[in-house]
């Protein structure tokens, strides 16, 4: 196998980062008229917006940097499902509260070191994307983490469930710290973030604020991958997908 | 309208009871025509009290449920800057119901309270929200015609003489020009679009022309009590003033996009300066007010729904705060 | 309709915002939070969408005392005639310079 252009590696690159926030942010804003509380679906929307707003940056900086003419929503819109590299995290379902914060808890804790990571990329335009998008993950921290801290150490019930939810979401997480070509062909120019490198401080991150909600932390087992690699999705993402691309593959080449 | 009362049955208003009581209420009569607000722990008459929580709260509940059909089209917006734009303008919509309810609790209701009203059926919602939202064009229509309505409405309302709900009401005003702006520039792009987005436009307009004008309430010979609630300066303007307001304003609006309105008397009547418009079907609009509309049992569902999934988040919440405060004083 | 009698509503929490560097915070409306952080990020959630802040204080509502509307008439109208206590009470010829 050839090593990929750099310039393939880029368009990749800020691709796979945007779908991340693209498809986090699609499932938050399911939340709508769902949530407990009005205030907590404000934010949840507020999260989604951000989220969107990184994703519609980075496939901007995709199309710029790939030079054939797309658009933001040529990358959201008209790809496959293959095509897409988000985490599986980002895409399995909401379920209750506990997932959906257990979820955005484990990947704001990531956002927020890979942000602040990539606001020193050598990539001029990843680097402020990187410091403007750090701002707001790190305030869904703040959110994610304090909500985790009230159900871990609320009740019975909601300290059974957030720790159900922390059981089960464990296994998408070590995909996280996995490299994919286009990051190691990006990395020896510095442009891109070595993730594997951000896994201590993860742990740590998730260590304290589990302690904090009388939570445990659960053993690293195996991990479910192949999103972010290879577009080898859950079950769940064809869905997304089928939703998401209705409009535009119904009725193709329109404005809207 | 939103807040719009006239539906139902009428508060009573009752006589002074001595000579303290009508001296307060004529003391509070100058001050609404002196255009001096009411704050809220002044003194009030249990009426106007009343006709206030009955309309803040009818209002509030609209922008809430107002969310649902919207809320539907969100995974399916046909490009990212529409879906945000959508997400945030529905985002308002929730804020919106936030600060009213907000401002109806200044009054001594609970929002629990009033949210159980809605549940029950105790309480309404504006009509409009009981039809459904069937094509992406309806995300349009809706921010063109159903906000074009609400605001409308609510320019008159923040002139209204309550403190707190007129304040809320300019802070929503600020931020719900952009909704029916958003709402004209999509269905414009549909206009300059492909023979199948204009018809997805024109059958939209069909869908929400007359739900829309339904939103102003019963003509003002069937909505006697309307009277005192425009004496109280609570409704500024009666329903079919606002109606025809509305219509005037929108006709040329649709004359821009090259529409059609499904409404064959509309016309221009130059002796009066108003489009004339035909007969409304008050029996259509009596029965999606009473339950019988397309969408009313799908939407009090799913607010319940989300409110008895949240039930375990919020006492847990609640459970922490509890914990918190004993160890502080311990 | 007993689950819901039984569930305690979060308290209310009043939210006042300053605009901007130099200016009082005011007061702008309520959330409903079962704590004072929960209160804070509903309160930048709700309120500050649109770069209306850049500080918030929340404050539990039971815990403002407010005057009584029945006491205005001694509380502030005394203050009415002394108008000695403004500026433009005094005269001063334009020959003494800016005062």
């Amino acid at each position: 196998m050839t090593e990929l252009s750099k310039q393939d590696a880029l368009v990749h690159y800020a691709a796979q980062i945007g779908d991340n926030g693209l498809i986090i942010g699609h499932r938050m804003a399911e939340w709508c008229f769902r949530a407990p509380s009005i205030e907590m679906e404000m934010a949840l929307m507020n999260c989604a917006l951000d989220m969107i707003g990184q994703s519609r940056e980075l496939y901007s900086y995709a199309a710029e940097a790939e030079g054939a003419g797309k658009t933001e929503d040529d990358f959201a819109y008209r790809r496959d499902e293959k095509d897409f590299r988000n985490n599986l995290l980002t895409e399995v379902p909401n379920g209750d509260w506990g997932d959906t914060i257990v979820r955005l808890f484990f990947m704001s804790a990531y956002n927020k070191l890979f942000y602040a990571a990539l606001a020193g990329s050598s990539d001029s335009q990843l680097a402020a994307i990187g410091a403007k998008s750090l701002k707001e993950v790190t305030y869904h921290l703040r959110f994610s983490s304090e909500w985790l801290i009230r159900l871990g150490d609320g009740t019975e019930e909601s300290h059974e469930r957030a720790q159900k939810s922390v059981d089960s979401l464990w296994t998408y997480t070590g995909e996280l710290f996995t490299m994919t070509d286009a990051e190691n062909r990006l990395l020896k120019d510095g442009i891109s973030v070595d993730v594997a490198a951000l896994k201590a401080d993860w742990n740590e991150i998730i260590e304290q604020v589990l302690k904090q909600a009388t939570l445990t932390v659960p053993a690293d087992g195996w991990a479910q991958t192949g999103g972010k690699a290879e577009g080898i999705h859950t079950e769940y993402f064809g869905y997304i997908i089928a939703d998401m691309q209705y409009m535009q593959r119904r009725y193709p080449g329109c404005e809207w | 309208m939103y807040g719009d009362t006239s539906i139902q049955k009428p508060i009573e208003i009752a006589e002074p009871t001595s000579e303290e009581q009508a001296r307060l209420e004529e003391i509070f009569q100058q001050k609404i025509d002196d255009n001096i607000k009411i704050e809220p722990q002044e003194w009030m008459p249990d009426a106007y009290r009343k006709t206030l929580v009955r309309q803040m709260s009818q209002h509030a509940h609209s922008e809430v449920i107002g969310m649902q059909p919207e809320g539907n089209w969100l995974s399916r917006a046909p490009s990212l800057r529409r879906k945000v734009i959508l997400l945030a303008k529905i985002q308002d919509e929730g804020g919106h119901g936030l600060y009213i309810y907000s401002a109806a609790e200044t009054l001594g209701t609970t929002r629990a309270k009033m949210i159980e009203q809605l549940q029950t059926g105790k309480a309404k919602y504006s009509s409009i929200f009981n039809y459904p939202a069937l094509s992406w064009a309806d995300m349009g229509t809706i921010g063109w015609l159903v906000d074009g309505a609400a605001i409308t409405n609510q320019v008159a309302l923040s002139r209204g003489s309550y403190g707190p709900y007129s304040r809320a009401m300019i802070r929503i005003c600020k931020e719900e020009s952009f909704h029916q702006r958003q709402g004209y520039e999509l269905l414009l792009t549909l206009s300059r679009g492909s023979d199948e987005q204009k018809e997805m436009l024109q059958e939209s307009v069909n869908r929400f022309w007359w739900p829309s004008l339904m939103m102003f309430g019963p003509n003002d010979a069937d909505s006697p009590h309307s009277a005192q609630s425009m004496k109280w300066k609570i409704k500024k303007k009666s329903n079919d003033q606002l109606r025809q307001e509305f219509i005037d304003a929108t006709v040329p609006q649709a004359e821009f996009l090259g529409i059609t309105l499904p409404d064959p008397d509309l016309k221009w009547n130059e002796e009066r300066g108003h489009y004339d418009y035909g007969q409304i079907d008050w029996e259509e609009f009596g029965n999606v007010i009473n339950g019988n509309g397309p969408c009313n049992k799908q939407r009090v569902a799913a607010h319940l729904k989300a409110h008895e999934e949240g039930a375990w988040v919020r006492e847990a919440a609640g459970a922490y705060a509890e914990k918190q405060q004993k160890k502080q004083v311990a | 309709m007993t689950e819901q009698a039984k569930e305690q509503e979060w308290p209310l929490w009043e939210v006042f915002i300053r605009s901007k560097a130099g200016l009082d915070h005011k007061h702008c409306g309520s959330v409903h939070a079962s704590d004072s952080e929960m209160a804070m990020e509903a309160a930048r959630d709700v309120y500050t969408r649109r770069s209306e802040g850049i500080s918030i204080w929340v404050v539990p509502s039971n815990a403002i005392t407010a005057s009584k509307p029945e006491d205005k008439e001694s509380l502030f109208e005394p203050a009415d005639d002394k108008i000695y206590r403004h500026p433009t009470f005094y005269d001063i010829p334009k020959g003494a310079g800016k005062m």
